[in-house]
């Protein structure tokens, strides 16, 4: 598999899931463990380019995909515009759904999503956010679309 | 989860072999088969699922759209529910199935289901998904813990004395309205079956949920030619306004000439056991003006028969305001 551009070579009990892949053996805790069923969004990561729930899916699965994790979408000092957004709105208070939130988001500014805020809402449902900060949320994805 | 065996088909020859070394394709199989896992790898690790072995289909040539000769259009099983929402013929011609799937689940869910996935989605009833609970579905004489128990979000619609689960998912209550075909691959060659005898009914047999025998693959749905002049909408009732099962939905077809309905196909979801098109509701609609009186007929129609639980009389009434209104949206003029 090939992760923020890096090649990785596994050996991995069939039943990892990508999630637990990223966390326990290459150790990028970026990306959260919520639910692990799906219902929550924490584990949301991109597979070629496209959002998917890290913990409802195997490795295995993934021999030969490019995996986008929130280690890969920006740094200390370059930041991607979602991260720069989420920061000036303050849109997060616990920050355990945050790299999910910001990781659907960057994949959202390249689906079909109408303009209002409604459309970024009914995009980001798959992402909850316990502490509530859905608001700011909403503000910064609209800062990065330009739609604000 | 349970330890089990990972294998990638090479092709789907390879699949079908391995999938009919199971006992079933039903509840309790052996071999599962695994495209986008949203359902399997749920379902696994809460051990309701425990296959000794897991073929991925994913990479199987089974992801194209494409339209038919003569009308139509063939959907790979392996299509993405986002791929499919979003793609022009389906926009443009089918777009119940278009709204149905965007209905349905997240963003990301839908970048990871497929087609065939979701015709086979499972029931979302808490004691199936807990296996300290009895459930006849999961194994089969237990009893059923929702009759009686919280049972609010279950079916009223084709249940029996030993189960009550609800058919969770959209797109296969479109699906019923478009009259879609499913063509399957197994061990003795090619069949299609039209959706409405794809799913069965409770009845004594809850573990069985379709007409699928071990080894056979999804391979396509077709879609039969859009109807000229047809128009069509799917509206689903929940608790959230987003990311959530239906309480009810509805999926309508109809076509409409000089103010009267000379078609209509209609399917409810969230209420049943199985997607549930109403042909009653159908023979009753066409030749009608149409407007409130004939909706409400058809309505009533389509719920004849319902058995509410202790929690769900609810839906009774909220079913037939979705028909009603999943009617006026798609014979409004524009």
């Amino acid at each position: 598999m090939r992760i923020n551009g890096h090649e990785h070579r596994l050996r991995l009990d069939p039943r990892t899931t990508l999630l637990d892949c990223l966390r326990e053996t290459l150790a990028l805790t970026g990306t959260k463990k919520g639910c692990d069923h799906g219902q929550c969004g924490a584990c949301t990561v991109h597979v070629n380019g496209r959002r998917v729930n890290s913990c409802l899916t195997l490795a295995a699965m993934h021999e030969g995909d490019e995996i986008t994790t929130i280690e890969g979408i920006g740094q200390p000092g370059a930041l991607h515009p979602v991260q720069s957004a989420f920061v000036a709105h303050d849109a997060y208070q616990c920050g355990y759904c945050t790299c999910g939130q910001i990781m659907s988001a960057v994949a959202l500014l390249e689906e079909p999503c109408g303009p209002n805020d409604a459309d970024v809402r009914e995009g980001m449902s798959g992402n909850l956010c316990r502490c509530g900060a859905y608001p700011n949320i909403v503000a910064a994805i609209q800062q990065a679309r330009g739609k604000s | 989860m349970q330890s089990f065996e990972f294998r990638r088909a090479q092709d789907a020859s390879t699949a079908i072999a391995a999938g009919a070394k199971s006992g079933t394709a039903q509840q309790g199989a052996s071999v599962r088969f695994v495209a986008g896992g949203t359902t399997l790898l749920d379902l696994m690790k809460l051990n309701v699922e425990r296959p000794g072995q897991v073929v991925d289909i994913s990479r199987l040539p089974l992801d194209k759209v494409e339209p038919l000769a003569g009308g139509g259009l063939k959907i790979g099983a392996t299509v993405r529910n986002s791929a499919l929402a979003h793609h022009p013929i389906v926009q443009r011609d089918y777009a119940v199935l278009s709204q149905a799937l965007l209905a349905g689940a997240s963003g990301q869910l839908r970048n990871m289901a497929t087609t065939g996935g979701n015709l086979l989605q499972r029931t979302r009833c808490m004691y199936f998904r807990d296996t300290r609970m009895p459930c006849n579905k999961r194994e089969p004489g237990t009893g059923c813990s929702a009759i009686g128990g919280a049972n609010r979000t279950l079916a009223i619609l084709g249940t029996s004395e030993h189960c009550i689960a609800t058919n969770p998912s959209d797109m296969n209550v479109a699906m019923a309205a478009l009259e879609a075909t499913i063509h399957v691959r197994g061990i003795n060659g090619e069949r299609s079956i039209p959706i409405a005898d794809f799913h069965l009914l409770p009845g004594n047999t809850p573990e069985r949920e379709t007409v699928l025998e071990p080894g056979d693959l999804i391979t396509h749905v077709t879609l039969p030619p859009p109807v000229p002049a047809s128009r069509s909408f799917y509206l689903k009732l929940r608790d959230r306004a987003s990311y959530e099962f239906a309480l009810a939905s509805a999926a309508v077809v109809v076509t409409v000439a000089n103010g009267n309905i000379t078609r209509a196909r209609v399917a409810l979801g969230g209420v049943g056991t199985k997607p549930w098109r109403s042909t009653a509701a159908e023979a009753l609609l066409a030749g009608e003006p149409a407007g409130e009186a004939a909706f409400r007929r058809a309505a009533d129609a389509a719920l004849s028969g319902a058995k509410p639980q202790s929690q769900n009389g609810f839906k009774l009434e909220l079913a037939r305001r979705c028909l009603v209104h999943a009617l006026k949206q798609a014979t409004e003029t524009a």
